[in-house]
């Protein structure tokens, strides 16, 4: 493959060159301020579909992954292999009626899943799916991807309290601890990759790993350390098993959102499996490269074809691969105990974050990372 | 099934018929079965001898005067080390009054003693209570309370158990009309946070003192009637200190179907029946307990084949009771795939059930006299088929959840319980055997085919919920090994004895029991030599595991409620009779 070829592939999977030139084409059309509201009105647009579409994937996949685990079938009645059980799940959902009940904090009650919806569309929009292909994207970007998504927690202690019951007040007070405990390894985690780039911006992150390798294999030891603390504090970031005893339905029924029904009770749901993808997606921008396609030094062969898969595949496929992994460690473990799960956090993985950070730093000022 | 059998042999229809006794509806099929199944099969074995002999397992209550009663009964259980009350049941004698009937088993010694106490007076009866001297005699008397109102002098905690607390009447005793004086209640039912204690002063008089069950600022949280975890319609009060449990209290009866009071205007065959629907983990068991206590009352001989048969059968429902034990407390401890791993182990042995038996958890087998039907052709093949697949598959419930590190943390140490307090509390079965307490019946007392074969009776000291899985899962090979040593052996002869198509059972008191999925279930006939029980108590296995909660579960956390109650291993319909 000569240069001029994989230039073009390059450029034309460069999503830059495409949305400038709508963005040129529009500004024949209309004024800029229109141009952009109606850019801002497609893209949003954009972002809601896709998260649907990952929700209604990611249940199909976590239902059938799960089943293969257990020795089952899954959903096979409902479509072929039960392609349509999702949608068919997703249309009763919406048909149920929201339960309103008398001693709630009405408006508590009824803001809560909004607020953890939005925290994870927040997120959602942050993730670079391919180059040139993010919505939001400046120089604090990762800082600000962990800010938005703490805003979940708010909502889930909402949901809690504003319930006014007892297994709600006592999930969402559960996962207020956890979530905000496990926030701290994640945060660090990320810290030792920033130490790592030396900056925040996200597409700055992928690119530095589309040029000199994944940071996985750049930062070796303590990347591949910050790699594991993060797959298992993103789990319970996620409340998913054997993290997801807000939720655990043995002695809480459902936890937070026990008094919730119809489409409100969808959002918690929405989110839940949304939250996988994002901290999949995470895993797989900042550890796994994103949209960078897979490079083996010195086989120009095999890198000129990685070259020619788009990026958008690269990213979405990482990703998946990431929430295998999640999906696994869920359907295999119990789960643990709230002070099990504190005792884990701050006994174990903090510590053993900041000592990876301390060794990600030397690595950086020393000079012992591998560039590809 | 069995009305296939019913259309099949006319004459059966015929003698049902002939039959004088009035039979509820629900209950025609099973019976019409019963009388199908003892008229249709071949005299091989001699008829049943004049049921006029009380049969070897009568026993005879000693009557012990009321006033003296509580020290005989500290003599008993200090001196002649009747360590463990079975069972305490009520009896409502008519004329002669109202009274109980004490069950004492030695564990040292192997000894029985069977006690009575009668007070004559229907109006106020009072007798004095032995539950400080067993844990477990709290919730026996409490149960006396609610059918008789027999209320029990020094007992702390006087309310009903099972029955709504504005109950009126005590349906147990002859004279009362439980549907004239409870009209259907549309309003909720709120139970009481306080108690009564009944006390007899120095003078003779009977002094009454309230109790606090919950004080008014304890933060108090519903587990149940409706919740994932209590495995049936149970309701715990729990008082909760942060995620501490502070005091738990059970509320029992929400599906109760008052099983013995319909006992009493059954006739024997039609009694089977129900015991399948009590325990339906233990459906074998429960009912093998049942047609042999009536078998040895009336002097009916069942053949070696049906023994052997009947304890094949009870150890298939001993491993079926133990693979769901594991995936139910894998579904509480949050390891779904694991659940799903014993659930795939346990449909094998529903298939070998469903083969022979036409039902998969109503199984409805066992008969008096032997059994509803011969084992299916294909059987001694699968069971021998099932035996090396289990060994093998047992192995990988150790990897996937036992040996499991997060399933130690949450198990080990958790809701300990000490010999002594399973003794008092009567936990039998291998809740009881898991904290150091050598009490399994088939060992103490063989029955059945137990005397023949060779196995080992599992017993641990931790106490504690992981002592208590391990137990079951080491129960699961030794029932193998049970199974393994007479499936290819089984005996040549008749698997039912011809029975009159009316049983009667000669007057007396009978108690026999058999080693459970859960423990002891032992079967309580008092019969006036009529053709229905005067009296048909259960002592149930679950009951003494879940009145032992409040003592395991207290200082623990909530989560640890749920690790506690999965491996006690309660079934809900057999507390509820």
């Amino acid at each position: 493959m000569g240069e001029g070829l994989g230039g073009a592939i390059d450029s034309m999977f460069n999503l830059q060159t495409w949305t400038s030139a709508i963005h040129a084409w529009l500004l024949g059309l209309v004024p800029e301020w229109a141009a952009i509201l109606l850019e801002c009105v497609v893209v949003a647009l954009l972002i809601i579909t896709l998260y649907a579409v990952f929700a209604i994937a990611l249940i199909y996949m976590e239902r059938k992954v799960c089943a293969f685990f257990q020795c089952r079938l899954g959903p096979n009645r409902v479509g072929k292999w039960g392609l349509l059980q999702v949608f068919s799940d997703v249309f009763k959902m919406l048909q149920k009626e929201i339960i309103n009940m008398r001693k709630s904090d009405m408006f508590l009650h009824d803001l809560a899943p909004f607020l953890v919806v939005t925290a994870s569309m927040l997120t959602f929009a942050c993730l670079p799916w391919n180059k040139g292909g993010h919505i939001i994207d400046f120089n604090v970007g990762l800082f600000f991807m962990i800010a938005v998504s703490s805003i979940g927690v708010v909502g889930i202690l909402l949901a809690g309290l504003g319930s006014n019951s007892k297994y709600p007040m006592i999930g969402s007070m559960r996962a207020g601890a956890q979530l905000i405990s496990y926030e701290i390894s994640i945060g660090i985690t990320m810290l030792t990759i920033v130490a790592l780039s030396g900056t925040m911006q996200i597409s700055e992150i992928v690119q530095q790993q589309a040029d000199n390798g994944w940071n996985i294999i750049r930062g070796h030891v303590p990347a591949v350390i910050a790699f594991l603390i993060y797959l298992i504090a993103g789990n319970a970031e996620c409340n998913r098993g054997p993290f997801d005893l807000p939720e655990g339905e043995s002695e809480l029924t459902a936890g937070y959102h026990t008094e919730y029904s119809g489409m409100h009770f969808g959002y918690f749901y929405l989110a839940e499996y949304l939250n996988l993808f994002i901290a999949a997606g995470i895993a797989s921008t900042i550890f796994l490269g994103g949209w960078a396609p897979l490079h083996i030094a010195g086989l120009d062969g095999f890198n000129g074809v990685m070259d020619a898969i788009p990026g958008a595949v690269w990213f979405i496929g990482k990703t998946f691969f990431v929430i295998f992994l999640l999906m696994w460690e869920r359907w295999t473990f119990p789960r643990l105990r709230i002070d099990h799960i504190l005792s884990l956090e701050w006994k174990y993985l903090m510590p053993l974050s900041l000592i990876n950070l301390l060794l990600m730093a030397l690595v950086v000022v020393f000079g012992l990372g591998i560039n590809v | 099934m069995e009305e296939n059998k019913e259309k099949q042999i006319p004459e059966a229809a015929a003698e049902k018929a002939a039959a004088p006794a009035p039979k509820p509806a629900a209950e025609q099929p099973a019976a019409a079965a019963a009388a199908a199944a003892a008229a249709a099969k071949p005299a091989v074995a001699k008829p049943a001898p004049k049921p006029e002999v009380p049969g070897e397992n009568e026993i005879k209550p000693r009557l012990v005067e009321l006033d003296k009663l509580h020290d005989e009964m500290q003599r008993l259980r200090d001196e002649e080390k009747m360590d463990f009350l079975e069972l305490i049941t009520g009896v409502d004698w008519g004329e002669e009054g109202l009274g109980c009937v004490y069950n004492l088993w030695s564990t040292e010694t192997g000894r029985r003693e069977y006690v009575k106490a009668v007070c004559p007076d229907r109006e106020e009866p009072f007798i004095p209570t032995v539950s400080d001297l067993w844990t477990i005699a709290d919730i026996y008397e409490r149960e006396v309370f609610d059918f008789f109102g027999v209320k029990f002098l020094g007992h702390k905690d006087m309310r009903r158990v099972f029955l709504r607390e504005d109950w009126v009447g005590y349906p147990l005793r002859k004279d009362d009309k439980p549907e004239e004086q409870n009209p259907l209640k549309m309003e909720n039912e709120c139970l009481s946070d306080t108690t009564l204690q009944y006390d007899r002063a120095e003078d003779g008089s009977i002094q009454v003192k309230e109790n606090v069950v919950f004080a008014k600022d304890d933060y108090m949280v519903n587990i149940g009637p409706q919740h994932p975890s209590t495995h049936g319609v149970l309701h715990f009060r729990v008082a909760l200190e942060g995620e501490r449990i502070k005091k738990m209290d059970p509320k029992l009866g929400y599906i109760h179907r008052g099983i013995e009071k319909l006992n009493e205007s059954y006739t024997y065959p039609q009694t089977l029946a129900l015991t399948d629907r009590m325990d339906y983990l233990g459906a074998m068991q429960s009912r093998h307990a049942l047609c042999m206590t009536i078998e040895k009352a009336a002097n009916i001989e069942v053949s070696d084949r049906v023994q052997v048969v009947r304890t094949i059968m009870d150890e298939l429902q001993r491993i079926d009771s133990h693979i769901l034990f594991f995936s139910c407390l894998c579904q509480d401890m949050g390891a779904t795939t694991a659940f799903l791993y014993g659930f795939r182990d346990r449909e094998k042995v529903l298939d070998i059930f469903e083969e022979t038996c036409g039902g998969r958890l109503i199984l409805n087998y066992n008969m008096i006299g032997g059994l509803a039907a011969d084992i299916h052709p294909n059987f001694q093949k699968r069971v021998s088929e099932f035996i090396p697949y289990m060994r093998k598959n047992i192995r990988e419930y150790y990897d996937i959840f036992i040996n499991n590190v997060i399933a130690r943390n949450r198990l080990i140490g958790v809701g300990k319980l000490s010999l002594e307090q399973v003794v008092s509390g009567g936990c039998t079965g291998p809740s009881g055997r898991a904290s150091g307490w050598h009490n399994d019946v088939r060992k103490r007392q063989p029955y059945a085919a137990y005397g023949k074969v060779d196995f080992k009776e599992i017993v641990r000291t931790e106490g504690d919920s992981y002592a208590r899985l391990l137990c079951r899962m080491d129960e699961i090979e030794e029932s193998l090994n049970i199974i393994e040593q007479l499936i290819d052996n089984i005996p040549e002869g008749a698997f039912q004895t011809k029975t009159k198509p009316i049983i009667k059972v000669p007057a007396g008191k009978y108690y026999s029991c058999v080693e459970g999925s859960r423990g002891e279930f032992g079967v309580y006939l008092e019969s006036t030599g009529d053709k229905s029980p005067y009296r048909l108590h259960y002592r149930s296995t679950g009951l003494p595991l879940v009145w032992i909660m409040d003592t395991a579960c207290r200082g623990e956390l909530i989560a640890d409620m749920m690790a506690i109650n999965g491996t006690l291993d309660y079934v809900v319909p057999d507390i509820d009779r």
